[in-house]
């Protein structure tokens, strides 16, 4: 998703208002960024806390900063900034955390970013943006242009299925359509799922909605009405189950009378075994895997 | 309440600390002792030195009654804006609030920000192609945040000379002189240290303050280390560490401000 990001940026590059500020990353994938922003791209170096506050002051002379670091390094290192220099005066910065989830895979856990939307939205006026496709990028970079609000960004590895054009980006969409149940999955988990949701027979084939935007706004309608007519809910996400999307979801459809007899929500769980892989090691040590999920769909009720 | 410019320096320095104490006393709030290390370099910055163009920021958010009443003096502030003063229901909160009062651009009290929003309003007036400068104030106390080490080094590389730091040297922190806690003794070879001009002067001197922010520099920001005393001018309270915190009862109240002399 960095290359897109990239692209998606540089198609911004004459808006003068934007600052690019880099925790020293970026390696073979923001080079053109910085060549074509010259002195609003900047490498902050390997010092996260004072890159907010100076986006922060940025902000303040009416400048638009786009922040770039491995995502814990931003939104765990950094919290106090976000909170105290950004959040409080509600300025316009964006965070992009890189490696949502277990991206940075065997990378290991200091890379990972497990509770970073959950953290963060506990802010005053916080948005959080969770693209789930490459292709999120060309709508979402401009419209996040157009927020007076701090935001963060978390890019993952999109696992958009050959030869498939997913729907532009939204908030809430619907990837596809069966009598199994409702599948809500946050972020790039969706794309990962599309493809084997669509070769189930259409009785088991869940309702399969792609969740990237937080906090929630009203729930679709369609989607009240597919949670309303169906037996089985599954939310999942590469989040902890702590100020998770899937905890908003419920209490949401709570509110609204609108829980289906058999719900469950899978998380990251951080490393049960205590060993460390590649992404899908870490999905499939959560549950999160293709498999775990859509097992969840069709036959008997589950336990 | 508007001071003329070039004002008598004492004089404007006992009106401000005659009203600081007088807000302290009436809001029954400590960290005078803070104020009054740096209620002077405030007035120098506010009365002699800033222009439209610039900026200020209060990186020691525990300064903030000083920072008011020096918003009083330039008439900033008004006198039932001060009576407000830690008051349920204030903007005039005990560190400097997000948003509402002029000039304040930050909320500040947790030690190490200031620095860094410093820089990046300076960053900012360059890339702009803007006339100005910033001018910031920290405690001494708060060199110990690695934060604000990040951040001078950021400003340094980025050559930002439209940036002055003036560091309250009062020598008393949180809980034990600078000294004892964690000793950087001298502030000003560290600077210097990073290629940094740096001064030294008398942070009770109005004249020196102004004169020391004058000074130009090529290829980074103004380091002042300016000396103070922690409660300055009220003699049962300078160098102690008691008066970062304690509120004053009305015969300390009566002392304090017959010490501080009259008009």
């Amino acid at each position: 998703m960095r290359k897109a990001f990239c692209e998606g940026l540089l198609r911004e590059h004459s808006r003068e208002e934007l600052v690019f500020l880099t925790g020293d990353l970026g390696f073979q994938a923001l080079e053109p960024l910085r060549s074509s922003l010259g002195q609003r791209f900047l490498n902050a170096g390997v010092a996260e806390q004072n890159m907010v506050s100076v986006s922060a002051g940025l902000a303040r002379q009416g400048f638009r900063p786009w922040l770039y670091s491995i995502s814990p390094f931003l939104y765990a290192r950094a919290f106090e900034q976000i909170r105290n220099d950004v959040c409080l005066h509600q300025l316009p910065v964006v965070l992009v955390g890189n490696g949502g989830g277990y991206g940075y895979g065997v990378m290991g856990s200091t890379h990972h970013a497990l509770e970073d939307y959950g953290v963060l939205l506990t802010l005053s006026g916080m948005d959080a943006m969770i693209p789930a496709f490459d292709s999120d990028l060309t709508s979402l970079i401009p419209m996040m242009f157009e927020t007076s609000r701090p935001c963060y960004l978390r890019l993952g590895v999109g696992e958009q299925p050959k030869d498939w054009q997913p729907p532009v980006f939204a908030p809430w969409r619907k990837l596809t359509s069966g009598g199994g149940g409702v599948l809500i999955a946050v972020g790039p988990l969706a794309g990962a799922f599309w493809e084997p949701c669509e070769l189930m027979p259409e009785a088991m084939r869940p309702n399969l909605w792609c969740l990237s935007q937080l906090p929630l706004g009203n729930l679709p309608v369609q989607l009240l009405q597919d949670a309303a007519t169906c037996s089985r809910l599954l939310i999942v996400e590469e989040h902890v189950a702590h100020g998770s999307a899937g905890q908003a979801v419920m209490t949401e459809l709570f509110k609204l009378r609108c829980v289906p007899p058999f719900v469950r929500h899978k998380t990251a769980s951080g490393y049960p075994s205590g060993r460390y892989g590649s992404q899908r090691f870490h999905r499939a040590e959560c549950g999160l895997d293709t498999l775990s999920v859509l097992s969840f769909f069709g036959g008997e009720n589950p336990a | 309440m508007n001071i003329p410019f070039k004002a008598s320096d004492r004089r404007l320095s006992v009106l401000a600390k005659q009203r600081l104490l007088k807000m302290h006393f009436e809001s029954g709030v400590g960290h005078i002792g803070g104020n009054l290390s740096c209620l002077d370099i405030l007035l120098a910055v506010y009365h002699y030195v800033l222009s439209e163009a610039d900026q200020f920021v209060l990186s020691k958010g525990h300064a903030a009654g000083a920072l008011y009443v020096t918003l009083w003096t330039v008439g900033k502030l008004s006198d039932d804006d001060l009576k407000q003063f830690h008051r349920d229901n204030t903007l005039l909160s005990g560190h400097p609030p997000p948003q509402g009062i002029p000039g304040i651009q930050f909320a500040t009290g947790s030690l190490g920000h200031g620095i860094g929003l410093s820089a990046g309003l300076a960053l900012g007036m360059r890339l702009a192609g803007k006339a100005g400068r910033v001018i910031c104030l920290t405690s001494d106390g708060e060199w110990n945040e690695g934060s604000s080490w990040e951040s001078l080094i950021f400003a340094k590389h980025q050559g930002l000379s439209n940036l002055a730091v003036i560091v309250d040297e009062n020598g008393l922190q949180g809980f034990g002189t600078t000294e004892e806690v964690a000793n950087l003794a001298p502030l000003s070879e560290r600077f210097r240290a990073f290629g940094l001009t740096t001064l030294e002067i008398d942070g009770h001197d109005l004249t020196a303050i102004s004169e020391a922010l004058s000074t130009s520099t090529s290829d980074g920001p103004l380091m002042i280390v300016a000396k103070t005393i922690k409660g300055c001018a009220v003699s049962f309270m300078e160098h102690q560490l008691a008066w970062h915190y304690l509120p004053m009862n009305s015969e300390q109240y009566i002392a304090a401000s017959q010490e501080v002399g009259e008009l």
